[in-house]
């Protein structure tokens, strides 16, 4: 094996990549070869490393160096600087608020983070197989294979309490039990990739920067619940993620961890890439079962859960990229070890995307239980411009607001459920003093509207209603009653719609109804946004300052 | 099923398992109101409005689709659940336009009623503009059959499944998605361009007026019409139809009947649902006529009925009985067919009686009565479930019996049953098919001799069952030896893999339901046909269970039934042989009469006698043969010969047309009686409107008839009528009117208290005396002209979707007679390419016995050499280019291959 003096990380994700990642990268090696450096130094792309709103990332080891925002016409100061007389380029580096210049693992984005799931992202080359053995990889699913019992699989997993991360939250293990206990000489395993809630890319970035971790997941739930045949269902808005799975499962198979007789043993499981065509609620099950079957990816009524009555029919896991690739670590390390993250009933990690008015916006892995206040203040660096912190909407379109008088909730399915959110998929926004409510709750109910599949009434015709009344509250012509017809239409939406897409629609609305309720009345009876966001036709302009004074309190 | 207890609202009930909240409220008086739901079709739950509380679960759960389980706790009507019902209510009303005024559907409508008891008087939600309904252009514009409101619509769905469902097609779904989705034709083409099929299953599922049937728009509603549940008359599926008339009698609508799932259980296709117009069509015979001075002129009954007694009893009294002929009708009723049949055997004196199952089904007649001893499908529409392969030769199931061809889809798309279709044409069910065979017209012999003989060369035959219940195995399998592989990929034009992988698919079958139809029996080797078809279920042992056995389709409403009652030459009611010296005594016993024991004529032999001299009157009830025999110019030729010819009719037409005397009767949706469909089973035919006074039903024109000819047949009523054939017919000892009204029964039903025989020869027993199934050793005889340098196509005729034989009624109904107002010849696209004919071009067909000229169609259906006429149209009739070349046993004429020239005109 070839020793290296410096190996040099380059963030390859797909936020970094369109920061103009790709343009630097080519730099640096021309500079390299020019300098004659090409066999000392080895550039590894990654995946993604989350600090997403600093990219283009790279990080030098072995000093932990962090070079953030680089651009092409860096390479040259870098590769003169740091790689030919080791003095890292200052002006370049993530800078401490106090001017210092942390190592990666102190920059405090990272330092508060805990990570399982994205363990490799931003570490190992995604497109190299053995970079990912060489961090424990397929270990799991050897050690599941070699204690040839199904079960014990299914009982380790069971005990970890690992629960769903799609959004539901469902424990795993006895989704898969359920699968496990069905009799059927066909049974299938379907990762949820179909990502699709605004702003939310953590199942994006780990397929990019981790594909392995993914397949290994699957592979161990086929064997725990006997399935041949596989499928990833990527979201088409995802070409790199594509490429680089479908890269992934070659080199699975030429590695025998994937396919015919996996490790020599009598298992076998192959594995296909399904792509979506760009509906939202594909990414609910039933309408993405339905979807690889080839019909119109619309949800159906459960149950049947597809665990007992799935693909074409046959008892099928489906999770999401993030739930399978938590199932590597429960496999290496243990459920016992898992279960010492986060708290009881909500074990193990979560990632988010941290967006919206926070300072340092990206992808985080947290365990369970920490409080909304670290991530937004610790790990995000706060609000930006002092501004007054107003509230944080999870679970994108599905999930609800948790106002400021919340933030020290801890983030976990029960506690954000009974605040009228949701944990959903990862999403975590950030609003400040400046972010109209009724505009917010607008936003995300008129993307429900366009995605609702149309099969049921509620959801089709009521989201639509719904948003008609908020469009009337914000273009200032909103009368007395609105408030409550738009709760009245959510709670039927929310009781009658046949999927979790329409029954969480009204979320944002009724969250927003139910912690800023004053913000609709002020439209519909004052006929003004006080936060200046929506342009009413009343022609009264509210001033700034008022809007500033009445959030504070 | 284990029981499961449950509480709805408060009350413990115990229900089997596996039923919906919604069936177990029913069951149990609970009301629970739907809109979206329809049983059997659609139960996707979209519209929100059947939703129930169960205990512990996160939201309101629909009772249409959610299953009980035990414990479960169910509210059915709270506060909260009133509030989401009326608001999924309002919202589904949020676009339909406030206009039951002026709406067909008006009384007869879901939406209205929920309204109405939701106190719904306009939705929250609904705007100005979308008050008043505006018909809007789409793909629906066009076609004849079917009206789309768009704006009516709720999206409830119900059309989508049923087309999916119950017609089996997917020709609309929805298009776009959330408050964009619409119900859509395939990027939104005319309906008429896609695989639609114009059953108007969606119509029939529609529960407000956003899909109706265009022919009943403006003539009514609910209100103004009467339903009367009846037998279809047109094709021998015999689905059960309500049709609708108004105050003046006229037939506006017809849906299937919804309730048996042994029957069409709502389905029925374009002829059953719109083909009924007819009924009131002007052109309608109200009068007798008798031939003066060479032309028809009005009668009185008596006047009509006196000078046809006179005649017939003239000329049998001077050329005997047998020189008359008669003819009973597939489209008349047991009842007439019967009365007929002893007034041709007692009154007249002779067995010259038949009728157009010569035409269609002699050959199976003889045939599996050869066979299995009895010559009618052995198994039931509801059984087909159990079957893993579909063998269908020869008959273009989807246009001719649609409803089957319905049940045939439901049931390969459900389960994994494999299809499999030999027809030289690419008909629709071939698309279902997983292997079609494309044969040359009249090999089928050969290819079910080679079919055999890759089936014992394999080993794959089944050998307990011949060795139990089969005789004659050695002869046949040294006959079938003759047939490799190789000769019968060149004699039939298939590939010599096809016909093995068919073959392996066949011997392997657990349960194979052979289907065939015309394209098996009208041969002159129509009966070798049969017996090949009846070999390949005896030497597989797929005989006699659920799923295995032979459906012979019939075609006409009561084909089945005017054979049953002895309207044949050789035997009585219940093919009890005119031959059998002890039958003959049973008869002349019960009729007080002397009977003939000679076997009689055969309905294709009329025109050749007539020519001879030897036939010097016909008396025709309800026939068409001037249009529906083979080389009608030669059997008009022989008619004209005839001295006498009487017809009972409901039109005028080609045979009408040179009788001598004509008498108005009574059309099937007119008439009481029974029908018997192609499962054996009797249904009753109840008349829907009140018939013209001066027209009489076919039993009692031929009972006054006999009168005047002095034999009182002794009939004063249908259920006389019925009665003597309960009697004198073993078969039918059992299937008393009375029993009808509940529901149809299968013969044989020899006692009142027999349920009826959903399958024949069961166990492999056949009906033969020693129990045993024959098996044959056929040789394959091409057919009797084959394409030459002179007329180098094959000609081959049939039916099509949307007429029915000889045109009378479906020509007279305007829709569909406007959808296919022409006829017209298939060429395949290479024949074409040849000749340099385009589509439409107008082209000449030649036979040996006549031409047409017909516009071309080009069309992938026919194989290359074959071009395919149908036999509706009289302007262009197929009938004067087919060959009158007959079976030697069954004298059925070789219809389906006749050599053919085609030039463009």
């Amino acid at each position: 094996m070839k020793i290296y003096r410096i190996h040099a990380l380059i963030c390859a994700g797909g936020q970094c990549i369109s920061a103009g990642g790709d343009s630097f990268e080519s730099a640096l090696k021309k500079e390299l070869q020019a300098a004659d450096l090409a066999e000392e130094i080895q550039i590894v792309e990654t995946g993604c490393m989350g600090s997403c709103e600093m990219g283009p990332m790279m990080v030098i080891y072995p000093e932990g160096v962090v070079y953030v925002r680089l651009k092409p016409e860096d390479a040259e100061i870098i590769t003169k600087e740091h790689f030919l007389k080791g003095r890292p380029v200052e002006h370049l580096m993530w800078r401490k608020e106090e001017g210092a210049f942390p190592r990666l693992e102190e920059v405090p984005f990272f330092a508060h983070q805990t990570k399982l799931v994205l363990r490799n992202c931003g570490l190992i080359n995604p497109e190299n197989i053995e970079e990912y053995i060489a961090r424990d990889g397929y270990q799991g699913l050897a050690k599941a294979i070699a204690d040839k019992d199904p079960k014990l699989v299914i009982d380790e997993i069971k005990k970890s309490g690992l629960r769903g991360r799609g959004g539901a939250g469902f424990p795993t293990g006895r989704k898969w039990e359920t699968a496990y206990l069905q009799t059927s000489d066909i049974k299938y395993v379907v990762c949820n990739a179909d990502e699709g809630d605004p702003g939310a890319y953590m199942d994006r970035s780990v397929l990019e920067g981790d594909p392995h971790s993914v397949i290994e997941g699957m592979a161990i739930a086929a064997y725990a619940i006997g399935a041949q045949k596989g499928y990833v269902y990527v979201r088409a808005e995802y070409p790199l993620a594509i490429k680089r799975l479908t890269h992934a499962i070659k080199q699975a198979k030429q590695s025998g961890v994937l396919g015919q007789q996996i490790l020599g043993s009598d298992f076998s499981f192959d594995l296909e890439i399904r792509v979506g065509a760009g509906a939202f609620v594909c990414g609910e099950e039933t309408a993405l079962l339905n979807s690889i079957e080839g019909n119109r990816g619309e949800p159906k009524k459960k149950p049947p859960f597809p665990a007992e009555k799935g693909l074409f029919g046959k008892p099928t896991v489906i999770n999401n990229v993030e739930t399978f690739a938590n199932i590597p670590v429960i496999m290496t390390k243990g459920a016992d070890f898992f279960q010492t993250i986060g708290v009881p009933n909500n074990t193990g990690t979560k990632v988010f995307s941290l967006a919206g008015k926070v300072n340092t916006t990206g992808l985080i892995e947290v365990p369970l239980g920490i409080s909304l206040r670290k991530i937004i203040f610790d790990i995000g660096g706060g609000i930006p411009h002092n501004k007054q912190f107003k509230g944080a909407l999870t679970g994108g379109p599905s999930g609800g607001v948790i106002p400021a008088t919340h933030i020290d909730t801890p983030i976990d399915y029960e506690s954000l459920n009974s605040l009228g959110s949701m944990m959903g998929s990862g999403g975590l926004i950030v609003m400040d003093e400046d972010s109209c409510m009724v505009d917010i709750a607008k936003f995300f109910l008129k993307f429900t509207v366009d995605e609702s599949c149309g099969k049921c009434t509620p959801c089709r015709e009521g989201t639509k209603q719904m948003l008609n009344i908020l469009e009337k509250i914000t273009s200032g012509q909103g009368e007395e009653g609105d408030i409550e017809r738009l709760e009245e239409l959510g709670n039927t939406i929310k009781q009658t719609s046949l999927c979790n897409l329409g029954q969480s629609a009204p979320n944002p609305v009724l969250s927003t109804i139910r912690w800023f309720r004053n913000e609709y009345e002020s439209h519909i009876r004052d006929k003004k946004c006080l936060c200046n966001v929506c342009t009413l036709s009343s022609p009264v302009k509210e001033v700034k300052k008022h809007a500033r004074k009445k959030i504070s309190h | 099923m284990n029981d499961v207890n449950i509480v709805i609202n408060e009350k413990h009930y115990t229900f089997p398992g596996n039923i919906t909240i919604l069936e177990a409220c029913n069951r149990s008086g609970i009301a629970i109101p739907t809109l979206c739901y329809l049983q059997g079709v659609s139960d996707e739950g979209s519209c929100g409005i059947c939703v129930v509380k169960v205990e512990k679960s996160r939201t309101f759960d629909r009772a249409c689709n959610t299953i009980i389980f035990e414990g479960m706790k169910i509210t059915t009507e709270s506060e909260a659940i009133y509030k989401a019902r009326k608001m999924n209510l309002e919202l589904a009303l949020a676009h339909h336009p406030l206009d039951c005024m002026t709406c067909d559907k008006d009384g007869d409508c879901t939406l209205q009623d929920l309204a109405y008891q939701y106190g719904v008087k306009k939705s929250r939600f609904l705007t100005e503009e979308d008050q008043i309904s505006t018909l809007k252009e789409n793909a629906w514009k066009d076609n004849p059959f079917i009206l789309f409101d768009e704006q009516k619509c709720v999206l409830c769905r119900r059309c989508v499944n049923a087309c999916m469902n119950t017609a089996q097609v997917e020709a609309i779904a929805i298009a776009n998605r959330g408050h964009l989705s619409k119900v859509s034709t395939p990027f939104d083409l005319p309906l008429e361009s896609t695989t639609c099929q114009f059953c108007a299953a969606c119509v029939q599922a529609c529960p407000v007026g956003a899909l109706i049937e265009k022919t009943r728009v403006g003539k009514g509603k609910l209100k103004d019409f009467t339903k009367t549940d009846t037998t279809c008359a047109y094709c021998g599926v015999g689905c059960n139809l309500s049709i609708y008339k108004d105050s003046a009698d006229n037939l506006i609508m017809a849906k299937g009947v919804i309730g048996d799932p042994t029957l069409n259980n709502g389905r029925t296709c374009v002829k059953g649902r719109y083909g009924h117009e007819y009924t009131q069509h002007p052109d309608r015979l109200t009068t007798p006529l008798i031939r003066k001075n060479g032309v028809l002129e009005p009668a009185s009954w008596e006047e009509a009925l006196d000078y046809t007694a006179k005649r017939l009893s003239e000329i049998k009294e001077k050329y005997g009985s047998d020189s008359i002929g008669v003819l009973g009708s597939s489209r008349c009723s047991n009842e007439d067919n019967y009365a007929i049949m002893k007034f041709a055997r007692a009154t007249i004196g002779t067995n010259n009686i038949d009728n157009c199952a010569r035409l269609c089904h002699s050959s199976t007649v003889a045939g599996l009565a050869k066979s299995f001893g009895a010559g009618a499908a052995t198994n039931s529409y509801s059984d087909f479930s159990a079957s893993d392969v579909f063998f269908d030769i020869g008959s273009n199931t989807t246009e001719t019996h649609p409803v089957i061809a319905q049940i045939m889809k439901e049931h390969l798309r459900k389960s994994d049953c494999t299809l499999i279709v030999c027809d030289p044409r690419k008909t629709d069910i071939t698309k279902h098919a997983k292997i079609h065979i494309q044969h040359t017209p009249g090999t089928d012999v050969a290819l079910l001799n080679g079919i055999m003989k890759i089936i014992l060369d394999e080993q794959l035959e089944n050998t307990k069952f011949i060795e139990e219940h089969v005789e004659n195995f050695d002869a046949f399998k040294q006959k079938i030896s003759e047939y490799p592989l190789e000769k019968v990929a060149e004699i039939t034009g298939v590939k010599a893999e096809l016909i093995k992988e068919a073959a392996l698919i066949i011997g392997k079958a657990k349960n194979m339901m052979t289907f065939y139809s015309m394209g098996i029996t009208q041969h002159s080797t129509g009966v070798d046909n049969v017996l090949s078809i009846a070999n390949l279920s005896l030497l597989t042992g797929n005989l006699g269970k659920p799923g295995a056995g032979i459906m012979a389709l019939r075609g006409q409403a009561n084909v089945q039934g005017a054979c049953d009652m002895g309207a044949l030459p050789n035997v009585y009611s219940g093919y009890q042989s005119v031959t059998d010296p002890a039958v003959k005594e049973k008869f002349e016993a019960e009729w007080k009469v002397t009977l003939s024991d000679k076997i009689g004529l055969q309905a294709t032999l009329f025109g050749e006698k007539g020519l001879t001299g030897e036939l010097k009157a016909v008396y025709i009830m309800g026939e068409n043969p001037l249009m529906t025999d083979a080389d009608i110019t030669a059997v008009r030729e022989g008619f004209d010969k005839i001295e006498f010819i009487a017809v009972q009719n409901i039109f005028m037409c080609e045979t009408v047309a040179v009788a001598d005397v004509v008498f108005p009767s009574t059309s099937a949706y007119e008439k009481y009686g029974t029908f018997v469909n192609t499962e054996r089973r009797v249904q009753l035919l109840r008349p829907v409107r009140k018939h013209h006074p001066n027209v009489m039903d076919d039993w009692k024109i031929v009972s006054r008839l006999s009168q005047k000819m002095g034999y009182d047949l002794g009939f004063d009523s249908v259920q006389d009528v019925n009665r003597e054939i309960n009697k004198m017919t073993p078969s039918y000892g059992g299937i008393s009117m009375e029993r009808l009204e509940k529901s149809g029964l299968q013969w044989p039903c020899p006692t009142l208290e027999h349920p009826g025989t959903p399958i024949l020869h069961k166990e492999g027993v056949t009906k033969r005396p020693n129990q045993k199934g024959l098996l044959h050793a056929i040789d394959f005889k091409p057919a009797q002209e084959l394409p030459d340098s002179d007329y180098p196509f094959i000609l081959t005729t049939g039916r099509i979707l949307y007429h029915f034989h000889s045109g009378n009624e479906t020509r007279r109904t305007s829709v569909l007679n406007e959808f296919v107002p022409k006829n017209y010849v298939e060429i395949n696209p290479l024949d074409a390419k040849e000749l340099g004919i385009q589509a439409n071009d107008l082209v000449i067909v030649t036979t040996r016995r006549g031409k047409l000229e017909l516009n071309a169609k080009i069309s992938e259906r026919p194989k290359k050499g074959v071009v395919f006429i149908p036999f509706h149209f009289s302007e262009a009739p197929a009938n004067i280019l087919t060959n009158a070349a007959l079976d030697p046993v069954a004298k059925i004429p070789e219809f389906k291959v006749a050599a053919c020239h085609i030039q463009k005109k």
